[in-house]
């Protein structure tokens, strides 16, 4: 055992993890060493070899595990290590069959410390030690979410920002994705997307509170998608919104007052009903998959953006980042949550976004299980 | 945000086949002027203003001076007049009647001067040009919110338990609040197909703050999509029998159980349909209506909290189509209003919702009116009061009603401003029943029951005071059957009509003997008690005169008390006066329980008359007869004589055999020309008689004449009395008071007494010094 340059103890093994099991997804990252010497390569076990090629030299994983390769990091310093920090994801449902594998490869054998965060590090715990033999390190949810969160940003995305937010959010035309730095990120208002929404006031790395949050999230949009059109994956959902028409579905406020209603200030083209034109059977008749697909993305964005602008206003935060793997590939959201913060606080709020969206927790528990080789 | 809901019911296709009961429903239509509309999505609500001809009994003295006095001569003339008085008229009925319901309004709409009809909701433009066709009145289109807003501030003005708190598993599920002295600032959230938030902080002064897309729009447009079913009400009926667990993903499901550290429950639901995603199953069309239900009310209420906590409102009502008396719904957004604000804020539900719009809209077309200068009240026999509208949970009403849904609110004015007792120690806390009975079921029932069987009794006294009517007997049996009605409907709904109580239930039966113009039946009795009991004045003063100071005061007291046992409203004492005429004064004493009685302070009150005279008492009478004037009499002259000056209040419209302030004008004339004790008071201002406002044998102290209320402060009172049953046990038994009173009755009812741990005929004395007056002594 030695100490290194950064003031690592050397008692951290490989293979580095950290975990997030969510309701509907599994985050996983893995730190994947670049420097390591060939004194080192001959004293691997081979199951950890055996670990390292089938997660890099592969892109997916059985039917549903994926390896965001757009994401990884690349040359990132950890713990006095140079390597690669790899973003993969899995479906909760597959839970089961990971933890077979690890079993199976004998992960028990290599006397790491796994670390999870999420609901599942919970709901899994007796699983990972019966089955596979492994004990969890079980992790704040929030804690990880915003150390993985400040520590991303910190690093950058291999020498550009990980922040964007969008330019000119009221105007389609003119709205561009613009880059920007988290530099003085408190205090924000951070709204994280998954299955559900949680709402978190941070005022610095370690003081931060719940404010609220939603069951209206994720989970419910892919859930009704799902019911609505026979869709069966969030890409194909999101791939079907894209296409359609939500005002085919949604009672606008012209569609009752026939313009805007004046009175109080609320334009014709704003949605006064969401679903609100499926009351009637002929209007029901009269719609595509894709209208459906949009009108219920559309819902759940606008709903999401109105509850995040009050918390920002009764919290007094005047920034408000959105994170959480809904926002994956998912620009109607961006773009509109974005519209949402300005138009409706008149400017005063900004929308920000995180290109890591709904990684960060797994991030922080890795940076747990490195600070716990920290300490003495 | 609009309340405004498509018709997707079928309400385009007008059914003319169903006969009305017409002038059941439209009632006063030749009287009425200045109509109003509010047409919805399934349901039209008619207002307009009518003037009614109805009878008030009138007492009149006889010009003595002119004739002789004779032992066979009544004291004063009884007599009926004509009275005319404004009554606003709201009904509510299916769109699919509106033509039916224009064609008979245009058929008795005879003396209106009216060329113009103030219409708001959505189904006004569609209706617009039927309208204009049948009635021959413009439609005159007013803004939707606005009219709601005038219509919310006008019911939480003017009825009294308007506002209930819904609680599911509650031992009643509506529970009633006291109405708000100062109803601003409050946040109305509206729920029709989207959702507006409004903060309203004066009577013309709103403002939308917030709303969303999410609403009743949301959850019947949606719910049609996945349960394939239409109707709105339907969808609610899948949603009360399915299970929200199967589709929602839960934190358990997450977690495995609850999140501890961030105070989650395991029960929580962490994202709606999040299971419908993955499983592979089919899911029921219950649990999709519940979960979408849950989704919406959880997602309304959550956004009301955060306006309501960024405009630091604590007072939120619900509205809406999606709310309007559904059960359901109401008990969603109260969970969710509960779990948001951890219970600081009570989602509040009004019991005339659904009439807002329609109120809003005649109010504006009646300013000339001036109909918020009044102060207005409910009257029960011309409502429908408040009806669960799920045919499912509430199977006997749909019975009544059949499938022909009309509901109907009808309000009087009244003939006066009505304000609180400036002596209330909290007058926004201040409830003046002492049993609610929508939440003690024993009491409702024995109270039920007691009205109905005494009706007999009263139906013959109404006829009886209108001997030269031969038609008489005809209008009693209305009044019998829909009395009988109103207490077969308490029996089922007691919610019907706010917080059921005695004093309601008194209420209710005086509305409809008004109804059937029997202004007063007990005007002869009255007038014949008046009459013995003035007989007997001067000899019950001179055997108090010869009595100790002590023993005069415990004889005054038990005086007031078997003045106080003639009571025509007690069903025990009415049959004893029926039976026996002779009963007397005398005999009604010895009837009274021997001290200690059943409340006993006298002890303290004696202690208290040792000490200097009050400087003003002011005494809430009750019966007519020897209660007034061998009981109050006497005892009022007891306290003039100490230097107190006594105000008397009576009631200002007949109820039983109360004495009503034109009864008493007269007997204290005539006392007055006995007693020239009485007589000094009056002519020096120092017994003032004053009407209470009320029509009621019992009292509610925060609504009572303006000028009372002046009176009071006026004279620095500082001593109250309240007499009789109705006024000092049904009611304000426990009303608090700033400064000392005095409660006292007589128990003659056995059950009651029963209850109370006495017999019948117990008495209660409850003298009473707030603790801050306490201090002083």
């Amino acid at each position: 055992m030695f100490l290194n340059t950064t003031g690592c103890l050397w008692i951290l093994s490989f293979p580095w993890f950290g975990m997030d099991i969510g309701g509907t997804l599994v985050k996983l990252v893995y730190f994947e060493p670049k420097d390591i010497t060939a004194e080192e390569e001959q004293e691997e076990v081979e199951s950890l070899k055996s670990i390292r090629r089938y997660l890099t030299s592969n892109v997916a994983y059985g039917k549903t595990g994926v390896r965001d390769v757009h994401l990884e990091l690349r040359e990132l310093s950890m713990c006095g290590r140079t390597g690669t920090l790899h973003f993969i994801r899995f479906p909760t449902a597959a839970m089961h069959r990971f933890i077979q594998m690890g079993r199976d490869k004998n992960f028990s054998s290599l006397h790491t410390t796994l670390c999870a965060t999420g609901g599942g590090a919970y709901k899994f715990e007796s699983d990972f030690r019966t089955t596979a033999d492994l004990e969890l390190v079980k992790l704040d949810e929030l804690d990880c979410l915003i150390h993985g969160l400040l520590y991303v940003d910190s690093v950058g995305f291999n020498g550009h920002p990980e922040c964007y937010y969008f330019e000119n959010p009221s105007d389609t035309q003119a709205c561009v994705k613009q880059p920007c730095s988290l530099a003085h990120p408190f205090p924000m208002l951070l709204v994280n997307i998954g299955s559900g929404v949680s709402v978190l006031a941070v005022y610095s790395k370690d003081n931060y509170k719940r404010v609220t949050g939603t069951s209206l999230g994720g989970g419910t949009f892919l859930g009704l998608c799902c019911l609505l059109t026979g869709c069966e994956t969030f890409e194909e959902a999101l791939e079907m919104a894209s296409k359609g028409d939500s005002t085919k579905v949604d009672k606008l406020v012209r569609d009752i007052y026939g313009g805007d209603y004046q009175r109080f200030g609320l334009q014709g083209s704003a949605v006064a009903s969401s679903f609100g034109h499926m009351m009637s059977k002929e209007r029901r008749d009269s719609i595509s998959r894709e209208d459906l697909a949009r009108a219920t993305l559309v819902t759940i964005t606008n709903n999401i953006g109105s509850i995040a602008r009050m918390c920002a206003v009764n919290e007094k935060i005047e920034r408000v980042v959105f994170v959480g793997n809904f926002l994956r590939i998912n620009t109607v959201s961006t773009k509109l949550l974005a519209y949402a913060m300005d138009f409706w606080s008149k400017g005063q709020l900004r929308a920000l976004f995180l290109e890591h969206e709904g990684y960060f927790g797994a991030v922080g528990a890795l940076l747990e299980l490195l600070k716990a080789s920290e300490d003495p | 945000m609009a309340t405004y809901v498509e018709a997707v019911r079928g309400s385009h296709s007008m059914d003319k086949s169903i006969t009305l009961p017409p002038d059941e429903i439209f009632r006063n239509l030749e009287n009425a002027k200045r109509f109003a509309i509010d047409i919805g999505g399934s349901l039209t609500k008619l207002a307009y203003y009518s003037t009614v001809q109805h009878k008030v009994a009138k007492v009149r003295s006889f010009d003595h001076a002119a004739k002789q006095e004779s032992d066979g001569e009544p004291l004063y003339e009884i007599s009926v007049q004509e009275e005319i008085t404004a009554r606003l008229h709201f009904i509510k009925f299916e769109n699919t009647y509106i033509e039916t319901c224009l064609d008979f309004i245009k058929d008795h709409l005879v003396n209106t001067e009216t060329k113009v009809i103030k219409a708001t909701g959505g189904g006004a433009y569609k209706f617009k040009d039927l309208i204009e066709k049948k009635l021959k009145l413009k439609v005159d289109k007013e803004d939707e919110m606005s009219c709601l807003i005038k219509g919310c501030n006008f019911v939480l003005k003017n009825i009294p338990h308007e506002v209930f708190v819904y609680a599911k598993h509650g031992d009643s599920e509506f529970r009633f609040q006291n109405t708000h002295p100062d109803i601003f600032p409050y946040l109305l959230v509206n729920i029709g197909s989207g959702v507006s938030i409004v903060k309203v902080e004066a009577e013309d002064r709103f403002e939308r703050i917030g709303g969303s897309s999410i609403g009743g729009g949301t959850f019947w447009g949606l719910g049609a999509l996945l349960t394939k079913t239409k109707r709105f009400d339907e969808l609610l009926q899948l949603a009360s029998r399915g299970q929200h667990t199967s589709v929602d993903m839960l934190v358990k499901d997450i977690y495995g159980g609850a999140y501890g550290c961030l105070g989650l429950t395991g029960d929580l639901i962490a994202s709606s349909f999040g299971k419908s995603a993955t499983a592979e199953k089919e899911f029921s069309k219950e649990d999709m209506a519940k979960s979408l239900l849950h989704m919406i009310s959880n997602d309304i209420g959550q956004l009301a909290c955060l306006y309501a906590r960024l405009h630091n409102l604590s007072r939120v009502y619900f509205g809406g189509f999606f709310i309007r008396g559904h059960p359901v719904t109401m008990h969603t957004i109260t969970y969710s209003i509960n779990y948001f604000t951890k219970g600081e804020v009570q989602a509040l539900f009004l019991r005339h919702e659904g009439y807002l719009g329609a109120i809003g809209a005649f109010l504006k077309g009646a300013e000339e009116d001036n109909p918020n200068q009044y102060c207005w009240g409910e009257n029960y026999a011309g409502s429908s009061g408040l009806l669960s509208v799920s045919p499912e949970l509430n199977p006997m009403q749909r019975e009544r009603s059949g499938t022909f849904l009309f509901d109907m609110l009808e309000m009087d004015r009244l003939e006066r401003q009505l304000v609180n007792l400036p002596l209330l120690q909290d007058s926004s806390s201040y409830i003046p029943d002492t049993v609610d009975l929508t939440e003690d079921t024993l009491a409702r029932e024995y109270w039920l029951c007691c009205f109905e069987e005494a009706l007999d009794g009263v139906v013959k006294r109404a006829i009886a005071s209108q001997k030269d009517q031969p038609e008489a007997a005809e209008r009693a049996e209305k009044f019998r059957q829909k009395y009988r009605d109103k207490l077969q409907t308490l029996r089922h709904q007691p919610f019907a009509y706010g917080s059921l109580t005695v004093r309601s239930l008194l209420d209710t039966r005086e509305h409809c003997l008004n109804e059937f113009n029997f202004p007063d039946p007990y005007s002869k009795i009255k007038q014949k008690e008046n009459d013995l009991a003035l007989k007997s004045y001067q000899r019950v003063l001179k055997t108090l005169e010869e009595l100790s100071w002590e023993q005069r005061q415990i004889a005054l007291v038990r005086g007031l008390l078997a003045g106080n046992v003639f009571d025509w409203g007690a069903k025990a004492v009415s049959d004893v006066l029926e039976s026996d005429p002779e009963f007397g004064f005398e005999k009604a004493k010895q009837q009274l329980q021997e001290r200690p009685w059943l409340v006993d302070t006298y002890n303290q009150w004696i202690e208290r008359l040792k000490g200097p005279p009050h400087k003003c008492a002011l005494f809430f009478v009750d019966n007519s007869g020897m209660d007034i004037i061998l009981g109050v009499f006497p005892f009022v002259r007891e306290l003039l004589s100490r230097g107190t000056e006594v105000v008397l209040a009576s009631n200002s419209g007949p109820a039983l055999n109360d004495v009503t302030n034109g009864e008493l004008q007269i007997l204290t004339e005539r006392i007055a020309a006995m007693d020239p004790a009485i007589q000094a008071s009056l002519s020096e201002d120092r017994l003032t008689l004053v009407q209470s406002g009320s029509s009621s044998p019992c009292l509610d102290l925060s609504r009572l004449d303006k000028v009372l209320a002046t009176v009071v402060r006026e004279r620095g009172t500082d001593l109250v009395v309240i007499e009789g049953m109705g006024r000092a046990i049904h009611t304000n038994y426990y009303a608090a008071l700033s400064c000392e009173s005095l409660k006292l009755a007589v128990i003659k009812n056995s059950w009651l007494a029963d209850r109370l741990g006495g017999k019948i005929f117990s008495v209660v004395f409850k003298y009473e010094v707030p603790s801050i007056i306490q201090g002083h002594h």
